[in-house]
């Protein structure tokens, strides 16, 4: 049995902690303040930001209440698409890129080479280099919906993805897999069945990254999505801030609340895969 | 002799056993993501080359032009502008990100109490989208600054260290965690072996510390690097590139950055599609050879493991 002991902090390191816990307070300021500011009248929120809501000032939940009605489109239905664009994103990147990476490490042909170093070139070309022209081709295509977006996702987001994993197949060991195909699994079932568990800790490392990047995305949907039906939550609160944010600042920030919102529980029930996967795919990167 | 005998051995059982069959499906693991790489990358691409040659409204109507439109893009101020922008804006950001996720990530390694709270708050805001988080600071920021009569978006230098304070509450936490994995991978008998000698704190940071973590500045500042060079919701989100003045006739947003510079270039209107598709080619070979060269540049300084 492991025996645990008090750890002793040396006074050095009390200071430090007091010295972070004002620094953390700091930090969660910005929050804090729009959290105190989408219960406030407008009035309130343009002459004092940083007061706390008072008996004149505070308007409990009105605000919140305008904030997801405001503008002709509904909150909500901007944060559906947001969240079935990224669950369906992530889902076929993660499918469909480490089926190819496993490809790319085991089959040592021309055409897996230069697909390979084509997805390495991908990784340093920035978006801006293709975004009008994907936005033609996307057009044309009609991949202009929510339903079909996910495959600009799976063809912009490739390249990473294909790299982490190739990075990790090449140190799986290849007795494996040559003891299920001399145990009659063909590849299909080999994949599935032996490669696909061992993949665990990249899948979880590429999945958070990419649903980072998917969800906070607000260019790409901007200009793939046909905007006068489809909209997602970064569009949404641009879309709330250009045309009634000046007008109405306290209802934005409701807005913004609602948007942080979720993130903020999938942080804290998450937080150590999420940590853990952002140090293993910066390491691999 | 007798283990190159064997690699060639398992080779051919790979060969037999693994590759050919994975090559007969071909069709399921390669197809679905090269025909969407295709067309979400590769023709996307190519076609933007061409087009940077063009006139065009639409890719229908291109007709081609040869350098007219990076002769109109290297004289449009505002492009010029919004590079020297970007630059300072990027060394400005590397140094802070850096320097500060250093420190904390150094301090969060020591014996600490509530290391792994102070890690999860500052880690936090990177999970916040780019747009939202212009609206935050924009809204602290003209809160802060109304105390002094004035406004965000009256003084150019005002939305420029705001965009460097946003960025660097965004990525100090990401940067954070990739420098706190490299303090824990320095191997602890060489940390050992430094006390026993006699260095002196300073000595074990700079000397044994520094070179071991050295993987890590690398990818933290060519991260910082790429993402301060390809900022745009935030840039828009923010200032949107204001406040702006004339200058030749030209309206030049001071708050500009390259990106957001090439995407308002574009929607002035379709004289501009060619000139804002060649500022895009620069920043994308602006960008590519900024990667490669930081990446041998501080690959060439990591301790050989």
């Amino acid at each position: 049995m492991k025996e645990k002991k008090r750890t002793e902090y040396s006074p050095g390191s009390k200071i430090l902690t007091a010295f972070f816990i004002l620094l953390c307070l700091v930090w969660i300021m910005p929050i804090f303040e729009v959290l105190i500011n989408s219960f406030k009248e407008n009035a309130y929120v343009n002459t004092n930001a940083f007061a706390l809501p008072n008996k004149d000032s505070f308007v409990g939940f009105a605000n919140y209440i305008k904030g997801v009605t405001f503008g002709n489109y509904p909150f909500f239905k901007a944060l559906g698409y947001s969240f079935f664009i990224t669950v369906v994103s992530v889902a076929m990147i993660l499918l469909f890129t480490s089926m190819t990476a496993w490809y790319i490490a085991r089959v040592d042909s021309p055409f897996a080479k230069i697909f390979y170093y084509l997805c390495l070139f991908s990784m340093i070309v920035p978006f801006q280099m293709v975004m009008f022209t994907l936005t033609f081709t996307a057009d044309q295509l009609k991949l202009n919906t929510p339903y079909t977006i996910p495959i600009v996702y799976l063809g912009f987001g490739a390249g990473m993805a294909i790299f982490m994993f190739v990075g990790f197949i090449k140190g799986l060991p290849l007795e494996i897999e040559e003891a299920a195909a001399i145990d009659g699994c063909g590849p299909v079932r080999t994949y599935f069945w032996v490669v696909l568990p061992m993949l665990k800790p990249t899948l979880i490392s590429v999945g958070i990254l990419e649903a980072m990047w998917v969800w906070n995305d607000y260019l790409l949907p901007y200009l793939v999505l046909d905007r006068t039906k489809y909209m997602t939550v970064p569009i949404l609160v641009q879309y709330l801030k250009g045309s009634y944010g000046s007008v109405d600042l306290g209802a934005t920030m409701a807005v913004i609340m609602l948007s942080i919102i979720p993130i903020i529980i999938i942080y804290i029930f998450c937080q150590k895969y999420i940590i853990k996967g952002v140090a293993a795919g910066a390491v691999k990167g | 002799m007798k283990k190159k005998k064997k690699t060639h051995d398992a080779a051919a059982v790979n060969g037999l056993l693994v590759r050919r069959p994975i090559r007969r499906w071909f069709p399921l693991f390669i197809l679905p993501t090269f025909v969407c790489f295709i067309i979400g990358f590769v023709w996307p691409f190519i076609q933007g080359i061409y087009l940077s040659f063009c006139n065009f409204n639409t890719p229908k109507d291109a007709s081609w032009v040869g350098f007219a439109n990076y002769v109109k893009a290297f004289s449009d101020t505002g492009f010029i502008h919004a590079f020297t922008n970007t630059a300072s804006f990027a060394v400005v950001s590397i140094l802070t990100i850096n320097v500060i996720a250093f420190l904390i990530a150094y301090a969060l390694t020591q014996k600490m109490a509530g290391a792994n709270l102070f890690r999860t708050v500052f880690f936090m805001p990177n999970l916040i989208g780019g747009v939202v988080l212009g609206y935050i600071w924009s809204m602290i920021f003209d809160a802060i600054l109304k105390g002094y009569n004035t406004y965000l978006t009256a003084n150019a230098t005002y939305g420029f260290w705001g965009l460097v304070i946003l960025v660097a509450w965004q990525q100090i936490g990401y940067m954070m965690i990739i420098y706190i994995a490299g303090f824990q991978a320095v191997p602890g008998d060489m940390l050992e072996a430094a006390k026993i000698d006699g260095a002196t704190g300073w000595q074990t940071l700079t000397r044994v510390i520094i070179p071991n973590i050295m993987p890590s500045i690398t990818i933290c500042t060519f991260l910082t690097l790429t993402n301060s060079f390809k900022m745009f919701d935030q840039n828009l989100a923010l200032t949107g590139g204001a406040p702006n003045i004339m200058f030749n006739g030209a309206k030049v947003n001071m708050t500009e950055l390259l990106a957001l510079n090439i995407y308002n270039t574009y929607n002035i209107n379709a004289k501009w599609h060619g000139a804002a598709q060649a500022k895009a080619v620069v920043f994308f070979l602006l960008v590519a050879v900024l990667a490669i060269a930081q990446l041998t540049a501080t690959r060439s300084k990591e301790v050989q493991q």
